[in-house]
């Protein structure tokens, strides 16, 4: 099948000698069953799975004995039948030479398998049923990284995947176990891929890519993809196109963005050998439990590629192909450019072990000592990530974490291709693997004291919030103790209020309700007028003919004159009214003698009164009478001299009368320039006006600083003189008790009001 | 007014700068307002820095009033928990030269601890719980107490109040997930033969 397929180059990367050739030599062998299987339960990235089995247990081929923990986490199924040994921590085949738990099976030989559930069609199951069975069966990246494999088909919803990569590049030296599976099981591959395209809703394009170091195997895979809408695809051979981002550039020229995966721009990246497990799983319900490894180096009679039980021990592998340990300088699992050096010959295969190098000191020598970093800039041409390494170099030595962050550390894929062309031989990878470390262990930290500094918080509000109820709770108990003693004290007061002064007193408070001051009730007619007026124009305004009677009938014209002349009259009434309500005010004020108190208002009668005896005074008297004397003597005159013209015998008695008159004005107009000195006195307002005064002015005084005064503070200025008002109502009370007073009970019912209204001030 | 701005350029130069410097005033004075940022109090930097046990090492009771502390002028090498390196983010933040750990309010210790319970010796008295800063111990009057060690921030402040000595400080366990790369060694030896034969193994595969 042609390719349809555009090649990209990717910036950077190597060409280190390939060493393939001496694994390809032999056909794919397998590795008979050790005595004893150590199976780790933590092979994949993400969380270690739980074991289910206990030590004595008897286990057959393909039996679940760690269950996965979470999504992000995969089965461990058993590599072999036989005895459950111990589950305890062994060494694990990890670069740090830690322990943790693994589960230990003696084999016993037989290799009894579990019955497995064989999918003829997977088309008939359901996806999620398909994708199960992936999960189940313990299916990680077999490339390496060990990323759960149902994680990774389950994309988010919102991501489209339109390409399918199968990675058969195996772009790294030494390493030839995917193209050892690709030759002799490419219809697995093809099956799986199209199986994996069905559960990813048939993607457009379905790729193989892999590298042109590979002829048979592209071959097989063409010849096994015929038919099928599979491209195989072979690309130039360079260091290190087998990365994920890597494959992916090449293949579609997109590039995945820093923290994301490559589901975000649409592509799924998934190795050969993991499609090939992923079919295995379906189709013949078999668990992950061999995978294929390359065993190669130099000290080794035999390399080749074998299919091995995860699990067996690397030394046991390395004595079936004749090892020789004294020529050994070390082993690594994994190539010679990402791979590590096992902490000891003893640790297992697990899902993720791609070759076993047991290479000799010649093949593969220790690393010159490093030198100074001489700014060549080889590093950074080398890069395929297109970072900057020497910079990295700098700040990883400086642990500057903002810097490196800010260049990108960790979108760099760790794939030596710098330290391989370091002049110098500054092992770079591991400056960024630690640096990498260093920033992560830091977030956690971070992370941590963040979640302390919360709980610390939240103690320390719980702590306050608790003294503060208790704080609430006593004083509550303080005061409920105050107002049981005072309502003893008023029992022993008020032992016989008089029901009749209780009467009164309300009477009294009724009146003062219902009164009104002039000025309000001057604008309650003043509104009842404008209400009037109102009307008066909405009467008479020119009548509208409804819709159906264009006509306007005399009824209705009647209707509307006597509406007009009800408002006129209204409007009438108003206005007396509010003339005779203002004629009375004027009248209250000028002259008030004359006006007559109103009967329902009591208190300002009294204030009337009170005003116009102030108002009264001796020389305004004096006037009033000189006034009329004087229009009597003017009468009088004219009498005496009408009657003198007539020569009547009436005029001297007439005259004398004038004369009387006349002395009367005199004294009246001495003793009018008597007070005339004392004008300035009257004038000046006298001791009971100044008092009147004095309390007009402190009651207005209150009322303004009532009304700017808050809630509160109303309450607390009612309270206090609540209070004096008490105080001084009981000062009276003793005194009328000592005295014997009649008016006693009235005092008592006085002091007994107080009280009320002063706890219920205090109540609110 | 123009002839007279001709006629004295400096004139002209000075209206020229002083309407400009007016300008830009008014904008920086308008930036200044309207495009405020809430500046990220010092005190709430110096606490993010802290490591929040809230051990009371310092003298303070708690993280952040030693950050307040710090902000109103006290010595930034007085925490244990954090160490040097607490030390020298503090003094980045502030500018100022890097001390070394106070070595009165305690010393840095190398590996992180959590408290344990030795239940079986508990009995009951609530004390610990009442002197833990994190609320991480879990336990009622006469029952048994212990300790959420995911919680516990290794602050001590359990085990004197403890009276029957059944707290014990242990180490916390790492795992291969708290592993990580060690730098390689900082000064490599520049002539070959300096080394110790022996380095010349221990380097990776690179």
């Amino acid at each position: 099948m042609t390719s349809l397929i555009r090649i990209r180059d990717i910036p950077g990367g190597i060409h280190p000698p390939e060493h393939k050739d001496q694994s390809l030599r032999l056909p794919l062998g397998s590795v008979p069953l050790p005595p004893q299987l150590v199976v780790p339960v933590s092979q994949h990235i993400g969380e270690p799975a739980t074991p289910v089995v206990s030590v004595g247990e008897r286990v057959l081929t393909g039996q679940l004995i760690a269950a996965a923990n979470g999504v992000f986490s995969a089965n461990i199924h058993a590599p072999s039948s036989g005895t459950v040994i111990a589950v305890e921590d062994r060494m694990l085949t990890h670069p740090s030479g830690m322990s943790d738990t693994c589960i230990v099976i003696e084999t016993d030989g037989k290799d009894e398998w579990i019955p497995l559930q064989p999918c003829e069609d997977y088309h008939a199951l359901d996806k999620a049923a398909l994708q199960e069975k992936i999960r189940l069966a313990g299916v990680a990246g077999l490339g390496g990284a060990g990323f759960p494999t149902a994680v990774k088909l389950n994309p988010r919803s919102t991501e489209v995947i339109d390409t399918l990569i199968i990675n058969g590049a195996e772009c790294e030296p030494y390493i030839t176990a995917d193209d050892m599976l690709m030759q002799t099981r490419a219809d697995e591959i093809i099956a799986g891929t199209l199986m994996i395209s069905h559960l990813l809703h048939e993607p457009k394009d379905l790729i193989i890519g892999l590298e042109d170091n590979k002829p048979k195997a592209l071959a097989a895979l063409q010849k096994a993809a015929e038919g099928t809408r599979v491209q195989v695809v072979e690309f130039p051979t360079k260091y290190p196109s087998g990365g994920a981002k890597q494959i992916i550039q090449i293949l579609t020229g997109r590039e995945i963005p820093t923290d994301h995966h490559s589901a975000y721009i649409g592509v799924i990246c998934l190795n050969v050998g993991t499609v090939a497990a992923a079919w295995r799983a379906v189709r013949y319900g078999e668990p992950l439990i061999s995978r294929i490894t390359t065993v190669v180096g130099e000290t080794l009679e035999i390399q080749r590629n074998v299919e091995v039980r995860i699990g067996t021990p690397i030394d046991f592998v390395l004595a079936q192909h004749g090892f020789d340990a004294k020529k050994a300088s070390r082993l690594i699992m994994g190539g010679p450019m990402m791979g590590f050096t096992l902490p000891s010959p003893s640790v297992p295969v697990i899902k993720t072990t791609n070759c076993i190098l047991a290479p000799t000191l010649k093949e593969l020598p220790p690393p010159a000592p490093a030198q100074a970093c001489i700014r060549c800039g080889l590093c950074a041409d080398a890069c395929p990530a297109s970072l900057l390494p020497q910079q990295l170099f700098w700040y990883a030595q400086a642990e500057d974490m903002e810097k490196l962050q800010a260049h990108n550390l960790f979108d760099c894929i760790e794939c030596g291709a710098c330290s391989y062309v370091c002049p110098s031989n500054i092992p770079l990878v591991q400056y960024y693997r630690a640096a990498k470390g260093s920033i992560r262990q830091h977030e956690q930290e971070k992370e941590k004291s963040d979640r302390s500094r919360r709980r610390f918080e939240f103690r320390q509000q719980r702590i306050a919030k608790e003294e503060a109820e208790k704080e609430a709770k006593r004083l509550a108990r303080k005061q409920a103790a105050e107002e049981a003693k005072q309502k003893l004290a008023e029992k022993a007061a008020a032992a016989a209020p008089a029901p009749q002064a209780e009467v009164v007193a309300e009477a009294v408070a009724k009146a003062r309700a219902v009164q009104q001051t002039p000025e309000e009730q001057q604008a309650k007619l003043e509104r009842i007028l404008a209400a009037a007026r109102n009307s008066l124009e909405h009467a008479q305004q020119p009548l509208v003919p409804n819709e159906e009677g264009a006509v306007i009938t005399q009824e209705q014209l009647e209707k509307q004159q006597a509406r007009i002349k009800q408002a006129e009259l209204k409007v009438s009434e108003a206005e007396k009214k509010l003339a005779d309500f203002m004629a009375t005010q004027n009248n209250s004020t000028a002259a008030p003698a004359d006006t007559p108190a109103p009967a329902n208002d009591p208190v300002a009668a009294a204030i009337a009164r009170a005003q116009a005896k102030l108002s009264m005074s001796p020389e305004e008297k004096l006037r009033s009478t000189l006034e009329s004397l004087q229009t009597r003597l003017a009468k009088a005159q004219e009498k005496a001299n009408a009657a003198k013209a007539e020569g009547s015998p009436t005029a001297d008695a007439l005259q004398q009368g004038v004369e009387k008159l006349q002395q009367k004005i005199a004294d009246t107009e001495a003793e009018l320039a008597q007070l005339a000195p004392a004008a300035s006195e009257a004038n000046a307002p006298s001791a009971e006006q100044h008092a009147a005064e004095a309390a007009i002015e402190k009651a207005k005084a209150k009322a303004a600083a009532l009304a700017t005064m808050s809630e509160e503070e109303k309450r607390a200025e009612q309270l206090k003189s609540v209070e004096t008002r008490l105080q001084k109502a009981r000062e009276r009370l003793a005194k009328a008790e000592a005295d014997n007073d009649p008016n006693i009970e009235a005092f008592r019912n006085g002091v007994v009001k107080l009280e009320e209204k002063h706890r219920e001030l205090q109540d609110a | 007014m123009f002839e007279l701005i001709a006629q004295h350029p400096i004139i002209a130069a000075l209206v020229a700068l002083i309407s400009l410097a007016a300008l830009f005033g008014a904008i920086l004075g308008f930036a200044a307002v309207k495009f405020k940022v809430e500046g990220d109090p010092i005190v709430d930097q110096i606490d993010n820095l802290l490591p929040q046990t809230q051990c009371g090492q310092c003298g303070y009771p708690g993280c952040r009033p030693y950050a307040q502390a710090i902000a109103g002028g006290d010595a930034i090498n007085k925490c244990p928990p954090g160490g040097q390196s607490t030390i020298n983010a503090l003094a980045d933040l502030l500018a100022v030269p890097a001390p070394t750990l106070d070595e009165e309010h305690g010393v840095e210790s190398e590996v992180k601890k959590v408290a344990f319970i030795r239940e079986d010796e508990c009995i009951g008295c609530t004390k610990c719980i009442q002197a833990c800063p994190m609320d991480a111990i879990l336990g009622a009057a006469k029952q048994m107490h212990t300790v959420i060690a995911d919680e516990c921030t290794g602050c001590d402040l359990c085990v004197e109040p403890c009276p029957v000595d059944c707290i014990d400080m242990i180490p916390v366990e790492t795992g291969v997930k708290e592993w990580k790369w060690e730098l390689p060694p900082l000064k490599p030896g520049i002539i070959a033969t300096d080394r110790h034969p022996q380095d010349q193994h221990t380097g990776k595969a690179a």
